[in-house]
């Protein structure tokens, strides 16, 4: 079967964020995978594993970001294929959704698309469903398991996660589904997988490359800023035992109505 | 010039995530603010109850479609009816709260609609009828403040960042059935069971959340079974430290929360985790035991002191 896996490069989860003169900057913090679409991948190769096929990673950047699709390639992905073009600044979810469709059927025959279930740095979770609306796929996010995958039949069945209830929900393939940290720990490049990945050669492609134009954006950003700080006031309860202090401090907490 | 607000109502078989109450009260309040008028959108089977609470909580009427097609919750047929429901009414805005279903559904209807949708917003200004929002991104390291140039403008609003309107028994109104011409053999999926989930409050909704780190393990006090290897005592250890936090939470009616070092321990499970790759919390009051406090589990709580109202923080250290 093939699988695409759709990847992108964000900021270490660990960094300080910052606004320099309007623009985001998270110092010198290495860039990363998005940590969701770890969980994607490993789907992806277990997958492939199983019933035999292909795995093929596809990110959205800017020239250069290719520290998503490096680290997927480095745990097994097959081949990669990057979309970059400077006509992409600002797009919004569903343009960006757009050109991910429009990619995913220049691939073509994909019997799985599979996403994280939301990248770290905007955390809108929104391009699965939207890159599955636009291509006509059923969308199953929030995936933590797959019960059964026949892509002979053009079947699979797969757990879903919801506020109140798992739900597992049979599906015809091609599908497009988000992978949750449920789902398993990704396994760690190995040594071999990381040279092959530095020497991977890869297309990019730009928008006329996919013969679409720049879809228009609805969303405008036209400020980013950070919080303001908030007073922190810490006040450490004092107490000869612990349930002196424990009362001390439910009193406290009572008086500021928050119990 | 925003002047008509349709608020989604989430709910699982007939039972309301209560985020959704919070979305129709905002959607009345601007309506009332700008002299326009809101709608409350109620799909699903069996709902008829759903639309009278909506009335409630502050529905000017309510937009009904009740389908045994739309029971369980399948994005495809129910984000038809979303669009169905736009066309009818002809909203300026459409509210859904930021749970797993609406955030689906508000993402979907963008594509339909042709338009773009606002994710997670614990801010929403309205004056003069141009609407801006403000979200976290990064994890709530930042803050984007965010508008939307196409109509109708969608905005899905995070839990707990908006007032729960106080229910008003005397309200009722006029209900709208829209009329479901989905056949239900053209659906590409179908449920074929539900897992329970176990009980427990959970940690979006929580108003006071109690969370275990790695130093739960840490009591000396306590000895582990001679029999246990070295991680096996560990997780001994670790129980016995978050049966502390459960009772607690369970006196207190809170959330149990966990830091992502307790969960990749195999402390507890993932879905306790709070953080920028757990869950978004907003409570009033927030135990930590045991937890660093790392940049990411703050992330998961930083933006979260509802807005406006709390400009304090108070740190109590025992």
């Amino acid at each position: 079967m093939k699988i695409i896996v759709c990847v992108k490069q964000v900021p270490d989860t660990a960094a300080t964020m910052a606004v320099d003169n309007g623009a985001i900057s998270w110092g010198d913090a290495p860039l990363i995978i998005n940590p969701w679409d770890e969980f994607a991948v490993e789907a992806a190769l277990n997958l492939a594993a199983d019933q035999g096929g292909e795995v093929i990673a596809l990110c959205l950047g800017k020239e250069g970001e290719t520290e998503a699709i490096k680290h997927a390639l480095a745990m097994g992905a097959d081949s990669a294929v990057m979309v970059s073009d400077p006509a992409l600044k600002g797009a919004d979810n569903v343009a960006a959704s757009k050109v991910l469709a429009a990619a995913i059927q220049k691939i073509g025959e994909a019997d799985l698309v599979l996403f994280g279930q939301q990248s770290v740095d905007t955390d809108t979770g929104l391009l699965p469903v939207q890159t599955a609306r636009l291509l006509k796929m059923p969308s199953l996010t929030l995936v933590s398991k797959f019960e059964s995958v026949n892509p002979d039949d053009g079947k699979v069945q797969v757990l879903r996660s919801m506020e109140e209830a798992g739900q597992v929900v049979d599906s015809s393939l091609p599908a497009v589904v988000s992978v949750t940290k449920d789902y398993g720990e990704p396994r760690y490049p190995s040594f071999m997988g990381i040279r092959k990945a530095s020497k991977a050669e890869f297309p990019i492609w730009s928008l006329a490359d996919l013969g679409i134009e720049m879809p228009s954006s609805s969303i405008a950003w036209p400020e980013v800023t950070e919080p303001v700080q908030k007073e922190i006031v810490t006040e450490i309860i004092e107490g000869g035992t612990p349930e002196e202090k424990a009362k001390s401090l439910v009193e406290k907490l009572i008086a500021e109505k928050v119990l | 010039m925003t002047k008509k607000i349709l608020a989604y109502i989430d709910h699982f078989h007939g039972k309301a995530q209560p985020s959704s109450w919070e979305g129709l009260g905002l959607a009345a309040v601007i309506a009332k603010d700008l002299g326009g008028e809101n709608a409350a959108l109620v799909l699903g089977e069996g709902v008829n109850e759903l639309a009278d609470t909506a009335f409630q909580y502050g529905a000017d009427q309510v937009l009904l479609a009740d389908s045994p097609i739309l029971k369980d919750f399948r994005p495809e047929p129910l984000a038809d009816m979303v669009a169905q429901a736009v066309q009818e009414y002809q909203p300026d805005l459409v509210i859904f709260p930021t749970t797993s279903r609406g955030r689906t559904l508000a993402g979907m209807a963008a594509v339909d609609l042709d338009t773009g949708v606002m994710v997670d917003v614990i801010g929403l200004d309205w004056a003069g009828g141009e609407i801006s929002a403000t979200r976290p991104i990064y994890g709530g390291k930042l803050l984007a403040k965010l508008t939307c140039v196409t109509t109708p403008q969608i905005v899905t609003l995070r839990t707990r960042a908006f007032d729960k309107p106080e229910p008003d028994p005397s309200r009722s109104g006029s209900v709208t059935a829209l009329d479901v011409g989905l056949d239900g053999a053209g659906v590409a999926t179908s449920i074929a069971s539900h897992q329970e989930k176990g009980g427990g409050v959970s940690l979006s909704d929580a108003s006071v959340i109690v969370s275990g780190g790695r130093g739960v393990a840490l009591n000396p006090a306590l000895e582990p079974p001679g029999d246990l290897d070295e991680e096996a005592a560990e997780i001994w250890k670790a129980e016995q430290g978050f049966a502390l936090v459960q009772g607690l939470a369970e006196v207190l009616g809170a959330a149990v929360g966990a830091s992502r070092a307790a969960v990749d321990a195999k402390y507890i499970e993932y879905e306790h985790q709070v953080g920028q790759t757990g869950k978004v919390v907003s409570p009033d009051l927030y135990f930590a035991c045991g937890v660093s406090g790392a940049i990411q589990h703050l992330a998961g709580m930083r933006s979260s002191w509802r807005q406006p109202g709390c400009g304090r923080c108070q740190i109590h250290r025992v």
